[in-house]
């Protein structure tokens, strides 16, 4: 029953083995001469200051969050969009229902000044 | 009819209710006045319906009436019906009579205490509990005044509920009488099944034109679980066990619920399944052997109490054992007799040691008293009266009951010499340790402790009339079945005869006739009766003129004193065997307790805590700790797979 | 090609007027100055009236919905009425111990809305794909609802665990309609129900088959909290605001239920054995640990915790009696759980004071004599959880137990009645405080506000008509229990 899945097998097999030897290849083979300015993250430009894992105003998450949300929500629109002429008005009003919700949403949280940057 | 039945039913509960929520507002004076007026009305409308009952046109056939359809699930069907017949009559009169008396009485006792409303409210929701045990028409209405008398066993032994014995014997009343009311349940479903209907009626015509033999084994099977019921509500081996405990109630409590009653209810349910055990004689016999051996039992641990209500309260026992013997050997009739003589001069022992109570300011040891003879006349007067009548002096009420019973096992359909014998030497028994009682108490030299000593008094008109209207009882309820053998018609158990004439009639047709020849009816009145001079002689013979004797004779046994003082140590070995293991078991391994600590062990009071450790362990799965947790959910996941998987 | 017929929208019509009155909820929220949030609360049971009058239309045109996704059959309505009471009697009995813990926001009312539109989606659902979105729409809601009091550390940790292991749980679901749909190309029950009824047996892919159904089960089971996925409910119970707690002991129970008992006794009734011992042993786990641990607790919301737990093994025991038997007394048996476990835990919200402080059984010492209306329903609901006669607790034990004896499971019947004796125990522990021992409830402060108080004769006239009167409610969920499909 398992047959008609060995062909995935192959290829899961073969990415694993290029990819393998390609990063085992270049690391064998390639030269090495490490020097403090080559380990340093970035060569050129700033000179790195503090920590890499910096703290972010809670904001920032918040309005991440909110930004994928909405983003998705465009993104729906775009299947839509490709077969808007088939469905007709019952597409129509779907989508705009979809949107008047998300709009509500929307609505609640910029009164509730979740986008206020300085709060 | 119907509504003079339900007339019966209803004073009690508005009582209740009125006191219940009123009561707290209401005078001392006012919530007596409401809580007797209620018993009263009850006596009156019970009267009445025996009146209207006996000119009805189908008088003997019951009077059966729905007032509505209570419980409807499919073929299931329970109606709040009310079953009126011969038997019903007897019990209603009785039932209300007595509590009628001891609401009185309860009045003047109850004076001084706290709570007073709340007693009535509870006395009087007892009895409308017990009459709707007597008068349904179906199991299920019967359940509900079984539980329902339950309930208020258990809130009125844990009465003083400050004091933690009297809480913990509540307690154990309640969780005693629980596993009785499981085979109870169990035995109603298995005649739901067999007969497709749990109503009187219809079961008992069903029965009666069942061919003997048939059905037998479901039938014995149903017979032997309502018996186990009876066994827990009635206080029979084994489950007697907290009838002495609930002696921590005030004494018209006692009286009322533990003497003349509530405890009789097993035996009533027995005589009104008649048609049933008719067919099922191996479920007779084993009413009549637990009544027998337990009749002996608790009279035997009688001899040596020396608490006066504990004392009371074993010789209830053994009294009850008669009962279910009068009933086992096939004589309903005899059993519901005793039931009745016994509820007049039980109740009267009872509220006559509360009156002693009274008057020596809660003092219930009998070494602690003597004498009292001449302070109290009235008490003592009717303490002897009962004395007398529960020793089956003849003549007296007690007297023609139990030889009613003594015949019946001789000659009963079931009957059987060894039970004779049995219950004959008994009767010895009681008569020894009833007179031990009276002459201890109220004979001799006083040996009230001198504190006391002046506040001895004769109880006032409040308590000591209700004592003489029922001494009056005790001596002439005999009368209503005087033996043929002495010139009587035996009305009573002729009067009850159309109720069980068809159960007698099958139990003599099917039972092998008893072996050997029967000794006449004066011949067995005869014994018991020499029996009881034995008994009374002996305790004469130890109390009053040779005192010292008692004491020498416990020095020469011992350890059969210290058993009897001990109660066989059946609480103790209940303790021992079930408790115990059950709590070291609980540590070791979790299933043999969450089985046997939710089956066995619920037998004793301990059980609880018992099963309070198995949720000890239990309790440790609940860390908290969200990893553990979602571990557990994995675990129950692979269980089931694996379950499955490996199926 | 999709067409919508106006017969599809009146048979989701509760479920669109209860969303759109979340939303509308969430839309004025911001508007309304703190001090009127109440309106809201108001506003949202003018909703769930209005969706209740709904159904009434709804049940005029039964029938299959969006291309047989959705049913408006008597089974669904039944549940949607169900949820409605519960969202109802919630919401009369929040108010004022919102306001009390300074957590009157307008977004409390909105997700109790939304929860109960997912959970009316899981009974009417048809199609596992939308039994599922109910599944999570509910979940998502009442995951926030039980950390609402933000500033309450044990709050917060309820929110957190019941989120991580329901997120958990609801994987175990998903992964058994992956399963469902490799094995027979379809999710939905109805086409699901046709193809066993054409085989009889439960056979297509054999192991895989029964995989599935397992992987289901365990995610409903932690819905429902059977024995050993009960571990959150403790835990979450006692953190969440009581009215949550009221809501969540009770709704989503409910609903994960209805969905057992489509997918279970319905679609693949056929199973056969296999399933069956999984639901008797689960009951037999779930009665004895649920009534044994509640033994021992002395906080008033853990031991109606353990109490949950231990009714959701009697409802399994009517599951177990199969479909016949089961059904309409499991129905019964839900209605009268919710009328007494939600009156019992907005009764035990309001005693507990402000910042739920007296929630010990000592607290309630002396209730009976201090506030005696308040004690006796409090005693009410505690007779009826311990199924005594002449409450509806009685006959909805008694129905089960009559449905199990019938379909010849006495062992599991005789462990039933036994772990109930049991339960009488806990339950009269309360009762017993709050009447036998002298002194003064810490609890009994506050006067009853009057919203609290029609929640609560709701609850209690419910229980004793119910309790006295069974007959016409059993017909009503017999009549409901006919079109599983």
């Amino acid at each position: 029953m398992f047959g008609s899945y060995l062909p995935i097998l192959v290829h899961f097999v073969v990415v694993v083995v290029v990819a393998g030897a390609i990063m085992g290849l270049s690391a064998w083979v390639g030269v090495k001469r490490p020097s403090r300015e080559k380990l340093s993250p970035y060569e050129c430009g700033i000179t790195p200051v503090g920590d890499a894992r910096g703290r972010f105003s809670i904001s920032f998450y918040l309005v991440g969050m909110l930004f994928i949300l909405f983003d998705v929500e465009i993104a729906f629109l775009f299947p839509w969009a490709v077969v808007y002429r088939s469905l007709g008005w019952f597409g129509f009003i779907e989508m705009f229902l979809y949107i008047v919700i998300l709009l509500a949403g929307y609505l609640y949280i910029w009164k509730k000044g979740a986008l206020d940057w300085t709060r | 009819m119907e509504v003079l039945l339900l007339l019966i039913l209803l004073p009690p509960l508005a009582g209740a209710v009125l006191n219940g929520i009123f009561g707290r507002r209401f005078p001392q004076a006012v919530v007596s006045a409401v809580a007797c007026t209620a018993p009263g009305l009850s006596l009156f409308f019970a009267l009445l319906t025996a009146w209207t009952f006996a000119h009805l046109p189908t008088e003997p056939a019951p009077y059966v009436h729905s007032y509505f359809t209570w419980i409807e699930a499919g073929a299931f069907r329970a109606d709040f019906a009310l079953y009126y017949d011969r038997l019903t009559l007897v019990m209603t009169v009785a039932v209300t009579l007595v509590s009628f008396l001891i609401h009185l009485y309860s009045r003047g006792y109850m004076e001084q205490e706290g709570g007073y409303y709340r007693f009535f409210a509870y006395l009087n929701l007892f009895l409308f509990m017990m009459l709707t045990l007597v008068t349904a028409a179906n199991y299920p209405l019967m359940f509900v005044g079984w539980e329902g008398v339950g309930l208020c066993s258990y809130l009125l032994i844990g009465f003083y509920f400050p004091r933690k014995s009297a809480s913990d014997a509540g307690k154990k009343a309640f969780i005693v009488t629980r596993i009785g009311d499981v085979g109870f349940t169990l035995g109603v479903v298995l005649l739901f099944w067999t007969f497709g209907s749990v109503d009187f009626q219809y079961v008992f015509t069903r029965l009666e034109a069942l061919p003997p033999g048939d059905l037998q084994g479901s039938l014995t099977a149903v017979g032997i679980l309502l018996f186990l019921g009876a066994v827990g509500k009635s206080a029979q081996l084994p489950l007697y066990v907290w009838l002495p405990d609930a002696m921590e109630g005030p004494t018209p409590v006692s009286a009322l619920i533990h003497a003349a009653t509530m405890v009789t209810a097993g035996v009533y349910m027995v005589a009104r399944s008649h048609a049933l055990y008719a067919h099922a004689p191996l479920a007779l016999e084993i009413v009549a052997v637990t009544g027998c051996v337990t009749a002996f039992f608790a009279a035997t641990i009688a001899l040596a109490q020396n608490d006066l209500k504990r004392l009371l309260a074993y010789s209830t026992i053994s009294q009850l054992g008669y009962m279910f013997v009068g009933c086992g050997v096939g004589l309903f009739s005899a059993g519901n007799f005793h039931l009745m003589t016994h509820a007049f001069f039980k109740s009267l022992l009872f509220l006559a040691a509360g009156s002693v109570m009274h008057a020596l300011s809660g003092e219930l040891d009998l070494r602690k008293m003597g004498g009292l003879r001449h302070q109290m006349r009235t008490t003592w007067l009717t303490f002897l009266v009962a004395t007398l009548a529960i020793s089956g002096v003849p003549g007296l009420s007690g007297f023609f009951s139990k030889d009613a019973i003594l015949a019946g096992a001789r000659e009963g359909p079931l009957g059987d010499p060894r039970l004779y014998w049995l219950a004959t030497v008994t009767a010895g028994l009681t008569a020894f340790y009833m007179f031990r009682a009276l002459f201890m108490a109220f004979h001799g030299a006083s040996r009230v402790q001198p504190a006391l000593e002046p506040h001895v008094h004769e109880s006032g008109g409040k308590m000591t009339r209700p004592l003489l209207v029922l001494a009056f009882f005790s001596v002439v309820a005999g009368y209503v079945s005087l033996p043929k053998a002495l010139g009587g018609g035996e009305w009573f158990h002729h009067y009850l005869q159309p109720v069980f004439a068809s159960s007698q009639a099958l139990l003599s047709s099917t039972a092998a006739p008893a072996a050997g020849h029967a000794p006449s009816r004066l011949a067995v009145m005869g014994t018991s009766v020499l029996f009881a001079g034995a008994g009374f002689l002996l305790a004469y013979l130890g109390y009053v003129k040779f005192t010292g004797l008692p004491s020498r004779l416990t020095e020469c046994f011992r350890g059969t004193y210290q058993l009897l003082v001990n109660k066989y140590y059946v609480d103790e070995v209940y303790d021992w065997l079930i408790v115990r293991p059950l709590r070291r078991g609980s540590e070791i391994f979790l299933w043999r307790i969450v089985d046997a600590g939710a089956i066995d062990g619920l037998l004793v009071n301990g059980s609880a805590q018992a099963t309070a450790s198995a949720g000890n362990l239990l309790r440790r799965m609940q860390s908290g700790n969200l990893r553990s947790y979602a571990t557990w959910v994995l675990l129950g996941a692979v269980l089931w797979l694996g379950y499955i998987l490996l199926r | 090609m999709i067409t919508v017929q106006a017969d599809d929208l009146v048979r989701i019509l509760p479920q669109a007027i209860l969303a759109g009155f979340a939303i509308l909820v969430m839309v004025f929220e911001p508007f309304l100055p703190a001090a009127r949030k109440t309106l809201l609360g108001w506003f949202s049971l003018f909703g769930v009236v209005a969706a209740g009058a709904a159904t009434i239309r709804t049940s005029f045109s039964p029938g299959l919905a969006f291309g047989n996704s959705i049913s408006a059959d008597r089974f669904s309505l039944f549940f949607i009425c169900l949820f409605l009471l519960v969202a109802a009697l919630t919401l009369l009995g929040s108010f004022h111990s919102l306001e009390r813990e300074n957590i009157n926001h307008g977004e409390f009312y909105a997700l109790l809305l939304m929860a109960t539109v997912g959970m009316c989606f899981m009974a009417a659902s048809t199609e596992l794909i939308m039994i599922f979105l109910g599944l999570e729409i509910s979940s998502l809601a009442t995951y926030v609802l039980a950390g609402f009091k933000r500033q309450d550390a044990l709050s917060n940790e309820a929110s957190l665990k019941y989120f991580l292991l329901g997120s958990f749980a609801t994987a175990f679901f998903l992964y058994g309609i992956a399963v469902v749909y490799g094995l027979t190309g379809t999710t939905n029950l109805l086409v699901l129900s046709a193809q066993l009824g054409r085989s009889g047996e439960f056979r297509p892919g054999a192991v895989f088959a029964w995989v599935a159904l397992l992987l289901m089960f365990v995610g409903l089971a932690f819905k429902v909290s059977t024995v050993p996925f009960h571990v959150w409910t403790p835990d979450v119970y006692q953190g969440a605001p009581a009215p949550v707690t009221a809501f969540l002991s009770v709704g989503p129970k409910a609903a994960a239920f209805a969905v057992l008992l489509r997918i279970f006794l319905g679609a693949f009734a056929s199973a056969g054995s296999g399933v069956f011992w999984v639901f008797w042993a689960s009951a037999i786990l779930t009665m004895c640990l649920g009534n044994l641990a509640a033994l021992l607790q002395s906080n008033v919301k853990r031991l109606l915790a353990y109490s949950a737990i231990a009714h959701a093994g009697y409802v399994l025991v009517g599951i177990a009696a199969g479909r016949g038997e089961g059904t309409a007394p499991v129905l019964f048996y839900l209605t009268v759980y919710a009328l007494m476990n939600v009156g019992a835990f907005l009764l035990v919200a309001h005693l507990a004071g402000t910042g739920e402080r007296w929630t010990r059984i000592e607290d309630f010492t002396g209730l009976g004599y201090q506030r005696p209306a308040v004690a006796a329903c409090l005693a009410a609901f505690m007779l009826s959880l311990a199924g005594f006669p002449t409450t509806a607790g009685f006959f909805a034990k008694f129905y089960i137990f009559r449905a199990a004896v019938h379909s010849g499971l006495i062992g599991l019947t005789i462990v039933a009645v036994l772990t109930s004796v049991v339960s009488v125990y806990y339950y009269f522990r309360l009762i017993v405080v709050m009447y036998m021992r002298e002194g003064k409830a810490e609890a009994a402060s506050a006067s009853l506000p009057w919203a609290l108080r029609v929640a609560l004769a709701i609850s209690v006239v419910g229980i004793f008509y119910l309790g006295l009167y069974p007959t016409d409610f059993l017909l009503l969920t017999n009549l409901a229990a006919v079109p599983l499909p």
